[in-house]
């Protein structure tokens, strides 16, 4: 018997209404109905959250370590880019 | 307070408003009304508390085997978690049945003190199913799934039954239950689907599991008396519900239903009387040695 392991899954979890998905981890299922009850059962059990979604790793194209440089330093030097000249309301806490 | 990192977000502070549902795990009993219901008898109640709680007990240690030999790491976690759940349900099943008793008996002297023959669990919970020598995955998801879609059934009509405890009990194990149900119908849907060796596993395992299944619908004369009174399910009410679960999933699985002769009783006395299988004994030495060894031993 031969063992082929199963395709990794990114799963990603929204901890309350109204924030969004954050990346919690990676998981292997054999398909995406399983990755998600696989999801629920790794990365849920403490009450982290109340949405789940799985994305198979293969279908996520992503930036290269290479490629740092060119891509983010030119935004480094933009002050011009950040609200930094507003007041920020206290009680608006994920702004 | 940053959500960039889920466990940044965990570890942060002791601020609880990141948790969806907050750290505070209370009692799921709390507040719940413990006395007896009138004209129920105490040792009948006792006995049913047991018979539940058993069958509870016993497939989580079955199901706890697993631990760290399951075919993948993420099953492994899944089969620890239906454990636990019903670990759960047997704490609360049994602190009833020692309080019921009024003998002083609490959960543990239940579960760690009692011989063979007190045990009152249904015998398909006993079942070596692995992951030793002679069990399978196969085997453990076919009984998971029948366990499951008749304990499902049984606690969704316990809901209503006169004694508090047990339908506060049965109001948070069926949440538990749908999910042990939906795991197992879907492993038997991949493995039935899967490759022809994978099929084959299944098909057995369901051949090795389906002569203890009339049991589960065989009423024992406690939970008839206790049914007359509104507090038990009788057992042979579920038979139409969980054959309908079970035909429902063999028929997207495109498997048969086995065909095999149920076991007999012993003399007429089968699980809930106390008369168990063989595998029960090394079940019982592995769950008790500790605490027997070192009497009133604490973590």
């Amino acid at each position: 018997m031969t063992r082929s392991s199963w395709p990794l899954y990114e799963v990603f979890v929204r901890s309350k209404r109204g924030l969004n998905h954050v990346h919690v981890g990676s998981l292997h299922a054999p398909d995406p109905e399983m990755a998600l009850r696989n999801a629920r059962d790794l990365y849920t059990r403490r009450n982290e959250g109340v949405s789940i979604w799985v994305v198979p790793a293969a279908a996520i194209t992503a930036s290269s370590p290479d490629e740092k440089d060119p891509f983010f330093a030119p935004s480094g030097d933009k002050v011009y880019r950040h609200p930094t000249f507003y007041a920020i309301p206290e009680d608006v806490p994920h702004l | 307070m940053s959500f960039d990192n889920a466990y940044e977000a965990i570890t942060e502070s002791n601020d609880e408003r990141h948790w969806a549902f907050g750290t505070g795990f209370d009692d799921p009993l709390s507040g719940v009304d413990r006395t007896i219901p009138s004209g129920v008898d105490r040792a009948d109640l006792t006995a049913y508390c047991l018979m539940l709680g058993d069958d509870a007990l016993i497939l989580s240690q079955r199901l706890a085997e697993w631990c760290s030999r399951a075919p993948e790491l993420e099953e492994d976690v899944a089969l620890a978690n239906i454990a636990l759940d019903l670990l759960g349900q047997a704490r609360m099943l049994l602190t009833r049945a020692g309080e019921v008793e009024g003998a002083g008996r609490d959960e543990d002297a239940l579960a760690y003190l009692r011989d063979e023959p007190e045990f009152r669990n249904v015998r398909l919970v006993e079942l070596d199913c692995g992951p030793g020598p002679g069990g399978d995955f196969a085997t453990t998801i076919a009984r998971l799934l029948v366990f499951s879609s008749w304990r499902l059934a049984l606690l969704d009509r316990l809901g209503t039954s006169r004694d508090p405890v047990l339908a506060a009990v049965a109001a948070k194990g069926v949440k538990e239950l749908a999910y042990h149900r939906d795991h197992a119908a879907q492993w038997t849907l991949r493995l039935a689907g899967g490759t022809d060796y994978s099929r084959d596993r299944m098909i057995t395992g369901l051949r090795t599991v389906w002569p203890l299944v009339e049991e589960l619908f065989t009423p024992h004369d406690i939970e008839l008396r206790l049914a007359a009174a509104g507090v038990a399910v009788d057992p042979a009410t579920l038979r139409s519900e969980v054959d309908g679960v079970l035909d429902e999933v063999l028929s997207a699985a495109d498997l048969d239903r086995p065909d095999v002769p149920g076991m007999a009783p012993v003399a007429g006395r089968a699980g809930r009387d106390g008369v168990h299988t063989e595998a029960m004994g090394f079940l019982l030495a592995e769950l008790q040695h500790l605490a027997r060894s070192l009497p009133g031993a604490t973590w």
